[in-house]
């Protein structure tokens, strides 16, 4: 039987652990507030270029010597993946889902023959996957610890890929992260970004869409089309990456706040059955030392 | 008659409404969208797009590159970096431009892409700084 001295502590204790996590629940649900938005911000810009890219894709279908970013290299061989995890834990199955998701992926992969390499963005699955698949990691690369994403980021990261495309070291590069469905739910996913993933049932779409007149030349313009799409791309995940582990954390943290609460109540309950019980025996030691005289 | 002009930069929608012309820096010389024109795709220098209604300019953009995508109804700007000409700096640009200078006198003359590519980004430094009403110092 824990003392009552034991128990009030434990009652502090528990009382200041819900205050850290009421406190966290309230920065994730700010932060959330301003990743979603810069998340939707971002948007109508990867829409406005999958379309471009849609309408000169089709134009290039079947067409031999293609750009490696937008065709790939031919082969199924290499697979590069991409792993967008958080910089900070606890935001509950979010860093975990994503690690998984790639952990199956990389057993599929290696089942089936294939090469697999990794290139981990975000601090806790790149532990992860240091840990268990040390030597397939290519390098690792820090998110941006919880901060505002810039561009920039995200840019230097599709310059990187488009630069290991040319050069032939992968032929398949896919990235996984949590796709922000709702504040409660993100789902991890995995999306393929060389060869690119056209739509491909637009031939009808195709055939009444007007004839597009191209400035310099439909060439120029994929070559400088595709690298940029690849940083776009990117960029989109990351922000909805950034905007799924607030809402994680948020939903996470607010869990924990109703557990420690529930806690509250079952130390305080106990506490005082407790008290009450050590009344009644003292009350009865005196009766009964009373009644002996 | 009016097309809809939608200027995105990669963080944001900056500009989206319905006017009667856009001149858009395009990579070979400005081109102008208007309603009915065949539809076309072009790569964008730095310059200034200017959106025009009942024959004036209304809105001044500066782009610092990037993509359009006009059809007869719609005109999509997709900048690399686009401000409203107010918000431009003639210092910051003038620093960028030094900065890029140095770099490509600095760079390997014989790596032809990233010449190029510099090339673009002094050309729209330059551009910048004469749209935001600087001198732009001519390069040696």
């Amino acid at each position: 039987m824990a003392s009552l001295k034991d128990l009030r502590a434990r009652i502090g204790s528990v009382k200041s652990t819900r205050k850290i996590t009421s406190a966290m629940k309230m920065v994730a649900a700010a932060k959330l507030r301003r990743a979603q938005t810069r998340a939707e911000a971002a948007r109508p810009y990867a829409a406005a270029m999958r379309r471009m890219l849609a309408e000169l894709g089709a134009g290039t279908r079947g067409q031999s010597g293609l750009p490696t970013l937008l065709a790939g290299s031919g082969n199924d061989r290499v697979h590069l993946l991409i792993p967008v995890t958080s910089d900070r834990g606890l935001a509950g199955g979010f860093n975990a889902n994503v690690n998984r998701k790639t952990r199956d992926l990389i057993g599929q992969l290696q089942a089936e023959g294939k090469t697999v390499r990794l290139l981990p963005v975000g601090r806790k699955g790149g532990d992860y996957l240091m840990r268990e698949f040390s030597d397939l990691i290519v390098d690792t690369i820090h998110g941006s610890g919880g901060k505002e994403i810039p561009f920039s980021a995200a840019a230097e990261l599709g310059e990187r890929i488009a630069a290991m495309a040319e050069k032939g070291e992968f032929d398949v590069c896919t990235l996984v992260y949590n796709r922000f469905q709702n504040v409660m739910s993100q789902t991890p996913t995995a999306m393929q970004l060389i060869p690119l993933a056209l739509p491909a049932n637009d031939t009808a779409a195709s055939a009444d869409a007007p004839v597009y007149e191209f400035e310099p030349g439909e060439e120029e313009l994929l070559s400088s089309l595709l690298p940029r799409n690849l940083q776009v791309q990117i960029y989109a995940t990351l922000l909805e990456s950034a905007a799924g582990e607030q809402g994680a954390r948020m939903t996470a943290m607010d869990n924990a706040t109703r557990n420690a609460g529930k806690a509250i109540d079952r130390l305080t309950l106990k506490y005082n059955r407790t008290r009450q019980t050590n009344i009644t025996n003292e009350l009865i030691e005196i009766i009964s030392g009373a009644q002996a005289l | 008659m009016s097309i809809e002009v939608e200027i995105v930069s990669p963080e944001k929608v900056l500009f989206s409404r319905a006017v009667e012309m856009a001149v858009i820096p395009g990579l070979e010389g400005d081109i102008a969208a208007m309603p009915d024109r065949a539809p076309m795709m072009l790569l964008l220098r730095g310059g200034v797009v200017e959106l025009y209604e009942n024959g004036v300019v209304t809105e001044r953009f500066f782009v610092a590159g990037g993509f359009a995508d006009m059809t007869a109804t719609r005109c999509t700007i997709l900048a690399d970096q686009a401000t409203a000409l107010a918000d431009l700096s003639v210092a910051d640009a003038q620093k960028r431009l030094a900065g890029l200078e140095a770099s490509y006198d600095a760079a390997d003359k014989m790596n032809v892409p990233a010449l190029d590519l510099l090339m673009a980004k002094m050309q729209s430094a330059r551009a910048e700084i004469e749209a935001a009403g600087g001198e732009a110092v001519k390069a040696a």
